[in-house]
């Protein structure tokens, strides 16, 4: 039935006067921002208590349509302005929405010392495989032959893998899924939310515009298909050889432990400081 | 049958068809606007997948499942939030009575700054500035404050970004190729309005240069060191105990007018070892950001205030407003409407110029009938006071104009000082940046001689004065 008010049961967490998303039909970025409030709904945390961080990029534009203390910072940095803000005021939720290029390329240094100092910061990695917001350039994640408008002939740079160079830095909560995997999203995102230390969900995404057409997946559903076919389990991918594996991604849980937070071991730091 | 309510707001709707896709009933379809519609009502599931895979939150489904609740999840509550400013009392580590200390121009940063209500710190090493970082990591965990060694520069600037918007005083100190990283965050400071104090302890450059010895080159670069039409203040102590004052004036004038103000220290000033006497802590005037009075409802994070400088809340106080370096209009949303653009543009650059005689500060000496005065600051304005103190004793007519604010920079007190000089005299130590700017200042009023030295040398007070009795003829 069509309504006069928006129907999403997640209006108190929006800024509904800066709908609709500026994201293309069909890209999949409003699918996990839609997942994450979900997922805060379920949690019963204020929007008081969130402050939202993000970068440069299609996906880093999504603080701004969120009701929440959001920053839009510099292209890569998103992470470093979010340890300053996490360091001041411990009692926020402090999550931060970046994309492959912003997280993986400019911003690789500050995501891996962030991983290595366990500081507790949720990261939201939307990765469609491309620098969607300046128009198709190749990324560090995008797959070997696929194209780009700076790889017209394929790219020929070998991807990262944003999940296991994160769970290698130390992150103490690691896990992958794409879009189409809703209902492990939803799991994973509650289980970083809730992560002490520093957690990071990378998502694969559907960029139709600026990935799929130009590797001949314009369609945004097709998309999803094709990046749901190369999702493998971990928990599968053990058995399986190298051969097997290629070209495929694995998905759920990559990181699960408990290593001392870093906010906290300031703190105690400090009263131990004060106490002598 | 199962009643299962779809619900389509078709504004918000782009007619990706992922729902239409997705639906293992072929529910959906798109009608004749191109938007999602329903076609077979009754062929619902109520599965829910059109809603979870609707990238713009345009479709829900309400299942109907007789006998079975729908589980609602608790109602979120706010938790109890700490006070808004990191540990603001009356300036720590000072006494009652005035102390007399023997130190660096790097420990008197350390200690400017801790009075001054400084409760965030992250750098990254660098000579000849690494003191401030070391003093810092030590004093900062006494006063409840936060201290971080980042992983560059970039970082570091970011760290300090946040911190101030989250409501902390917040500084980074470093030097020449540090300074050039800090650039990138440095004009976010200014573009969002976020107070903060980046310290330059300049070496000689360009590149890794001279990282032990002290020059002057970094004036420019403080000033425009980033791109576009942006605010800054720049201050530029001479001594150890100017450096302590220095550093405190900065965060208050940070403060006051939501600027970045970069203080300009070099080698020589951080690295020399002299006496300073510390004010009591009553004696210390510490300035706060301008802080919001209405509640958050009606609260703009930019209006277009009287005095040109918006209240500012912070992070986790209740206002929960958004910040971004993108052009902004008063909402602090991002705009791209030309008037709005033109209006923050003036009013960030004109809050500075406004204020700039209650910003400049300018210390003079023997300017009475001087025909040449030295314009100098920094570590080379203590070889040219002395350079001046040894001209008057011989009975030359010359004067010293120094100031501790660089930029904005004094072109009116200048103008005025120099009204009966034959010409002004700027020893620096580099190859002549700020004599560009005093000549412009000047315009032909009075002929400007130039005294550069870049090989990491000081200037000598002798070679000030030869100069001085060549311009004299
Ligand atoms: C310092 C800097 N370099 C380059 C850019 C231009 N730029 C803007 S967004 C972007 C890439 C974004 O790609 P990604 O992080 O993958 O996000 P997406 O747009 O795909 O969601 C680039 C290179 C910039 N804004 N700043
Ligand atoms: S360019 Fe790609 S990533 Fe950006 S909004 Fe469009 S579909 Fe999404």
């Amino acid at each position: 039935m069509n309504q006069t008010q928006p129907v999403t049961p997640y209006s108190d967490y929006l800024r509904l006067s800066k709908f609709p998303f500026i994201w293309c039909p069909g890209c999949g970025h409003g699918i996990i921002v839609q997942s994450f409030l979900r997922t805060l709904r379920k949690l019963g945390i204020h929007k008081e208590d969130v402050a939202l961080i993000s970068g440069i990029g299609c996906s880093s534009r999504a603080p701004g349509y969120l009701d929440f203390n959001t920053l839009h910072t510099t292209h890569g940095r998103a992470i470093a302005f979010a340890t300053g803000i996490k360091l001041t005021k411990p009692h926020l939720h402090v999550v931060v929405v970046t994309g492959d290029g912003d997280a993986a390329a400019i911003g690789g240094n500050h995501l891996i010392h962030a991983c290595r100092r366990n500081i507790d910061i949720t990261a939201l990695v939307f990765n469609n495989y491309i620098y969607g917001m300046t128009g198709g350039q190749v990324s560090p994640t995008t797959p070997k032959g696929m194209r780009a408008s700076t790889a017209p002939y394929g790219s020929i740079d070998p991807p990262f893998d944003i999940a296991h160079l994160a769970a290698a830095a130390g992150a103490s909560f690691v896990g992958r899924t794409t879009v189409f995997h809703t209902p492990q999203l939803d799991k994973l995102i509650e289980q970083a939310l809730q992560k002490k230390g520093f957690s990071l969900v990378e998502v694969l995404s559907q960029c139709p515009i600026a990935f799929g057409r130009r590797n001949k997946i314009p369609q945004p559903f097709e998309l999803m298909e094709f990046m749901k076919k190369g999702a493998v389990p971990f928990s599968k991918a053990k058995d399986m050889t190298p051969e097997e594996l290629k070209g495929k991604f694995t998905t759920g849980v990559l990181a699960d432990t408990d290593r001392p937070e870093y906010v906290e071991q300031y703190l105690k730091l400090c009263e131990k400081v004060q106490g002598s | 049958m199962p009643n299962h309510q779809i619900l389509i707001y078709e504004p918000w709707c782009k007619g990706c068809e992922i729902c239409i896709r997705i639906c293992p009933k072929d529910v959906l379809a798109l009608n004749d606007r191109g938007k999602v519609s329903i076609v077979d009502k009754d062929a619902c599931i109520g599965c829910r997948q059109c809603e979870l895979h609707c990238p713009d939150l345009a479709i829900r489904v309400i299942p109907d499942r007789p006998g079975k609740k729908e589980e609602t999840p608790p109602e979120p509550v706010a938790s109890e939030p700490p006070p808004a400013m990191l540990g603001q009392g009356p300036p720590a580590l000072l006494g009652d009575k005035p102390i007399i200390k023997v130190m660096t121009g790097n420990d008197a940063c350390a200690l400017g700054a801790i009075a001054a209500g400084c409760r965030f710190f992250a750098g990254y090493p660098i000579t000849p500035s690494s003191e401030i970082a070391e003093n810092l990591s030590a004093l900062l965990p006494k006063v409840g404050g936060r201290f971080i060694q980042m992983e560059d520069e970039i970082a570091s600037m970011g760290a300090v970004v946040g911190a101030s918007l989250a409501g902390a005083k917040a500084m980074t100190a470093t030097s020449g190729p540090g300074f050039s990283l800090k650039q990138e965050n440095l004009g976010y400071a200014s573009m969002a309005e976020v107070p903060c104090v980046v310290v330059n302890v300049m070496r000689g450059g360009p590149s890794t240069g001279l990282p032990t010895l002290g020059t002057q080159q970094d004036v420019m670069q403080a000033r425009w060191g980033t791109h576009g039409d942006h605010p800054v203040i720049v201050l530029c102590p001479f001594s150890v105990e100017e450096t302590f004052f220095s550093t405190i004036r900065a965060f208050n004038l940070a403060e006051k007018y939501r600027v970045p103000v970069v203080v300009l220290m070099d080698e020589v000033v951080g690295h020399t070892t002299e006496k300073a006497v510390l004010p009591p802590a009553s004696e210390v005037h510490v300035e706060t950001r301008p802080r919001p009075t209405e509640p958050p409802e009606r609260f703009l994070p930019y209006k277009h205030t009287e005095s040109d400088i918006p209240p500012m809340a912070v992070y986790g106080e209740g206002y929960r407003f958004h910040v971004t370096g993108l052009a902004h209009d008063e909402t602090g949303f991002p705009t791209n409407n030309s008037e709005e653009i033109d209006r923050l543009l003036r009013r960030i650059n004109r809050k500075i110029e406004r204020y700039r005689d209650e910003i400049v500060d300018v210390q003079t000496e023997s300017l009475e009938g001087a025909q040449v005065v030295v314009f100098a600051y920094g570590s080379a304005s203590r070889s040219a006071r002395e350079a001046v103190r040894m001209a008057r004793a011989e009975g030359l007519p010359v004067g010293l104009f120094r100031p501790t604010v660089l930029w904005p920079f004094p072109d009116k007190e200048l103008v005025k000082a120099t009204e009966n000089a034959r010409a002004v005299l700027v020893p620096e130590l580099n190859l002549g940046m700020m004599a560009h700017e005093v000549e412009w200042a000047l315009q032909d009023r009075s002929k400007v001689h130039k005294l550069g030295r870049v090989d990491g040398e000081p200037l000598p007070p002798t070679a000030i004065l030869a100069k001085i009795k060549e311009v004299l003829g």
